[in-house]
């Protein structure tokens, strides 16, 4: 299997600090979905979870937290950026706009 | 005005040794700031500070009310001298090394969590809601502490030789952590304070099984240095406390 072609953020495994770099998501509220906040070094994932915590949850920003080892996360490519794109582009009717929403219907 | 109590002025001292443990070492941890050996942990440890500076602010203000001599937060924490002021010595012990310091939170976090888990049941509702808060904030000092000595004295040999060093020199302070005065065995018997040969039996397994996980021994010392509580201090503590209060007694009153 090949490598990911790019880590995320383009930053060398293990940088001067010794600690490799982590990804991390924080989920804000039950029911929404865990959402990128920032980047971290740790020596391992107990510690990157614990500085997740220190780094991005000090004013009650999260309910839940995930650690991911930034050379784990495959990212597209920026060169790549017009062939995965652009093509959605011109297709509005991908988009529920063309349907009347009844006023009963909720939380839609 | 209600009338003070000898409960009063014995829970007002109990709060103040209480409220200066917190206090000092949360100046303690400050140090590190912009020193630390990663900018995470940097953040990690001011998040430690910044809890035991809250339960210091929360334990003077309890223990001004108490005494009853109209003394609020800032003028205990500020205007006392070094022989009122009452903390451990285990917690003004100077930082040394990342390790030493890491040994030092370990010792006092598997102290801290049993504690204010007792205090939590307190007949006393002021200290039993104060612990309460400080509970939470202590299991996680706990975790933190415990998760560095691990990967200290289980990481290379020479983290392994510096969190070893660090025990051996804060180790023999532990034992003033368990230490009864007449005072404390008044507010045992009244349910307000926690009893420490309670909680030394839960601190010394919790050191114990984190250092047999961190491959470290567990320092043997006949050595038992004390007199925090009656404001007896080590060397170091002058700097610290003028450190900490020269803003204030330069500026009365001033604030943010």
């Amino acid at each position: 299997m090949s490598q990911p072609q790019r880590p995320l953020s383009g930053s060398p495994q293990r940088p001067l600090s010794g600690s490799p770099l982590w990804e991390v998501f924080v989920r804000s509220r039950r029911g929404l979905s865990h959402t990128h906040a920032g980047s971290l070094h740790a020596p391992d994932a107990h510690m990157a979870l614990r500085n997740a915590r220190d780094l991005y949850t000090r004013r009650q920003e999260g309910v839940s937290i995930w650690v991911v080892r930034a050379g784990d996360v495959v990212a597209s490519s920026p060169d790549e950026k017009d062939a995965f794109f652009d093509p959605a582009g011109d297709k509005p009717y991908r988009h529920p706009t063309f349907y009347e929403v009844p006023d009963e219907v909720q939380h839609l | 005005m209600t009338t003070t109590t000898e409960v009063d002025l014995d829970v007002a001292t109990y709060c103040l040794r209480l409220g200066d443990d917190a206090l000092v070492l949360a100046q303690r941890l400050c140090e590190w700031a912009a020193r630390s050996p990663q900018l995470e942990e940097d953040v990690a440890l001011l998040n430690l500070a910044l809890d035991l500076l809250g339960q210091a602010r929360s334990l003077l203000t309890l223990a001004g009310v108490r005494e009853g001599r109209g003394r609020d937060e800032d003028a205990l924490a500020f205007l006392r001298d070094e022989p009122d002021v009452v903390n451990l010595q285990l917690v003004e012990l100077e930082n040394g090394d990342f390790g030493r310091t890491m040994a030092r939170q370990l010792l006092v976090a598997a102290y801290a969590v049993p504690l204010w888990q007792a205090l939590c049941a307190s007949t006393d509702a002021d200290l039993a809601a104060i612990a309460g808060k400080a509970v939470k904030e202590v299991a996680y000092h706990l975790d933190h502490a415990r998760s560095w000595v691990v990967r200290l004295g289980d990481g290379t040999e020479e983290s392994h030789r510096r969190v070893q060093a660090g025990f051996d020199e804060v180790w023999p302070y532990g034992f003033e952590l368990f230490e009864v005065d007449p005072l404390l065995e008044r507010l045992i018997a009244r349910g307000v304070a926690a009893d420490p040969a309670a909680l030394q039996q839960v601190w010394r397994a919790t050191v114990e099984e984190v250092l047999a996980e961190a491959t470290l021994v567990v320092p043997e010392t006949g050595w038992r240095p004390t007199g925090g509580r009656s404001g007896a201090h080590t060397e170091a503590f002058g700097y610290l406390l003028a450190e900490l209060q020269h803003l204030h007694r330069s500026h009365p009153g001033v604030s943010w």
